[in-house]
């Protein structure tokens, strides 16, 4: 396997939708490229043939009943918004 | 001794003759944590009359917690109630619905005893990620209580509280119930519904009870435990009453000790304190086999990348829209979420978040995420094929007793090593269990981990339990 380049902490925060101030970018970076070395230790095993695991305790196809259950009201869903109207969530203009 | 250091099984015996009402428990608790809560700081809200009102009405016969006491830690949903997750991006924040946990608490006959702080999103091994407040050990205030259940482990240790609930991710019930001397449980991955947990890592998170010793912990456990639809996790098996069996003893079993766990760099007095309860153990009729658990140097590398890689996608929900924070700044709706995110997260949940993108990102997800899972089930396999040799694996908790408040915090990487010996389990999806099995000459308690088969608490409580009967380190005090 190729050593994966370093990470770019600038541009890992435009994908995570997280602004950073210069400071928090600058220790990111430094800390992150030591906690990704450390890491790197996981190329010594060997996991060829090795299937991934995605939950210890394998589990498939939890199926229920169609039926229509009672969920929060909106009333209840709204509650806590930060900015609503007409039982609507109210975010800035998506479209100018 | 104080009515609010006896565990639960002794509390309701003197609730159901009469002896105590639950309205003279809850004054006696809320007593003590009034005395103590301006030192320790385990909690982030506490609502004395609601404490009492629930208290007053309490039907003593109503089920096993009735009258009883009980913290939840703060990413645990009670209707009404605030949930911060000792986040400022979830200050105000009030619950809508009940936790299933909060459900069966309740339905038990709990007393919900206020909301314990924690690591920001359950992102710490100290408690102080907490943009709330800075908890402090009972046993020495300049030291950690551990964490991310911090605070319901220091309000257990410190009487202010009978029991409490916290959540596992990677040790976060076991450590902190190490360092501040009191029992720790984390039940098996599909044991207790997570409906109502705010989601850290999904594929790792559990609940479980901190107590003041193994008989509470199994009876809180069986109360926890089940099926429930609101969580597809959650796995449909029968809910043994764990208090059933625990006086079975220990002859026949056989104990585990993993070679990869006693190594260099464990703190000599934690060595020698786990040392002598194998011996306590092998006294009593247990027999001792060494184990392999090859792939335990690996451990702390692969849940640094699982448990970030899934808490990036976990956390994406807070994003100023439909709860929490929202940017007072006119900005568009890309910045909106950008900026909502800085200033309502704290350092290390943003560090985790870019490392966990990091890791999930096209072009490196094969390196990192994809190849810590295939770890994962390397590691898994070595719990299955050790405990093909025997009945439960025994370990410290913590490679260290308490470390004092700051000392870590400059060193991410130093901090996440406080979990070397926890997080094993939890990427193996089996249960483990915390007690005290000693204290350092500096008076600081010491733990010892009990590791059982997947769905077997039931031997795990009952290994625990003979150990706990056999000595006296539960009923240890701290001076306050």
């Amino acid at each position: 396997m190729s050593q994966p380049t370093p990470i770019d902490v600038n541009y890992v925060s435009v994908l995570a939708r997280l602004n950073l101030s210069s400071e928090e970018t600058a220790s990111f970076q430094t800390q992150l490229e030591k906690i990704l070395s450390y890491v790197e230790l996981l190329e010594k095993v060997n996991v060829d043939g090795v299937e991934p695991t995605a939950h210890a305790i394998p589990r498939f196809n939890v199926f229920r009943d169609d039926i229509e259950k009672p969920s929060l009201n909106p009333e209840v869903a709204l509650q806590n918004a930060p900015r609503q109207a007409n039982q609507l969530f109210l975010v800035p203009n998506v479209i100018d | 001794m104080s009515l609010t250091f006896e565990p639960i099984h002794v509390l309701r015996k003197k609730l159901v003759s009469g002896e105590l009402s639950p309205v003279d428990l809850a004054q006696e608790t809320l007593q003590r944590f009034r005395e103590v809560e301006p030192r320790i700081n385990s909690f982030v809200e506490l609502n004395e009359k609601k404490v009492l009102s629930q208290a007053e009405a309490t039907d003593i016969h109503s089920g096993p917690l009735a009258g009883i006491p009980i913290t939840l830690k703060d990413n645990i949903n009670v209707t009404g109630e605030s949930c911060g997750c000792s986040s400022k991006i979830l200050k105000g924040y009030v619950a809508p619905y009940d936790a299933t946990v909060t459900t069966h608490l309740k339905r038990a006959g709990a007393v919900l005893f206020g909301r314990a702080n924690m690591d920001e999103f359950a992102m710490g091994s100290s408690t102080e990620n907490s943009s709330v407040k800075v908890t402090r050990n009972p046993w020495n205030l300049e030291t950690i209580p551990g964490g991310s259940s911090g605070g319901s482990a220091a309000s257990v240790s410190a009487g202010q509280t009978i029991a409490a609930l916290g959540s596992d991710t990677g040790g976060s019930i076991r450590q902190p119930a190490a360092l501040c001397g009191v029992v720790g449980t984390k039940p098996t991955y599909g044991r207790v519904s997570r409906y109502g947990l705010v989601a850290f890592a999904s594929s790792l998170d559990q609940i479980g009870p901190i107590t003041r010793d193994v008989r509470d912990a199994a009876l809180l456990t069986s109360v926890l435990s089940g099926l429930d639809s609101m969580d597809a996790t959650s796995l449909d098996l029968p809910v043994p009453d764990f208090m059933a069996n625990l006086e079975g003893g220990v002859k026949e079993l056989r104990i585990g000790l993993p070679k990869q766990y006693f190594i260099k760099g464990i703190h000599p007095e934690v060595e020698a304190a786990v040392q002598k309860a194998i011996k306590t153990l092998e006294s009593l009729g247990a027999s001792v086999v060494e184990v392999d658990l090859p792939h335990t140097e690996y451990a702390v590398a692969t849940y640094y990348i699982i448990a970030t890689a899934e808490a990036s996608a976990n956390l994406a929900r807070f994003d100023g829209v439909r709860y929490g924070h929202r940017t007072e700044k006119d900005v568009n709706i890309i910045d909106m979420y950008g900026e909502t995110r800085e200033e309502g997260f704290g350092t290390e949940v943003k560090r985790r978040i870019i490392l966990g993108t990091y890791v999930l990102s096209s072009g490196y997800y094969d390196a990192y995420y994809l190849r810590a899972q295939k770890v994962r089930t390397l590691i898994r396999q070595d719990f299955t094929n050790a405990f093909n040799k025997c009945d439960v694996i025994l370990t410290p908790t913590s490679p260290t007793p308490a470390f004092k408040i700051g000392e870590r915090t400059a060193d991410p990487l130093a901090m996440y090593l406080a979990d070397i010996f926890t997080i094993a389990v939890n990427l193996a999806g089996t249960c483990g269990i915390s007690i005290p099995c000693g204290m350092t000459s500096d008076n600081l308690p010491i733990g010892l981990q009990l590791i059982g088969k997947p769905f077997d608490e039931a031997t795990m409580f009952r290994a625990a339990y003979t150990y706990e009967q056999a000595t006296d380190w539960h009923k240890a005090r701290p001076k306050l």
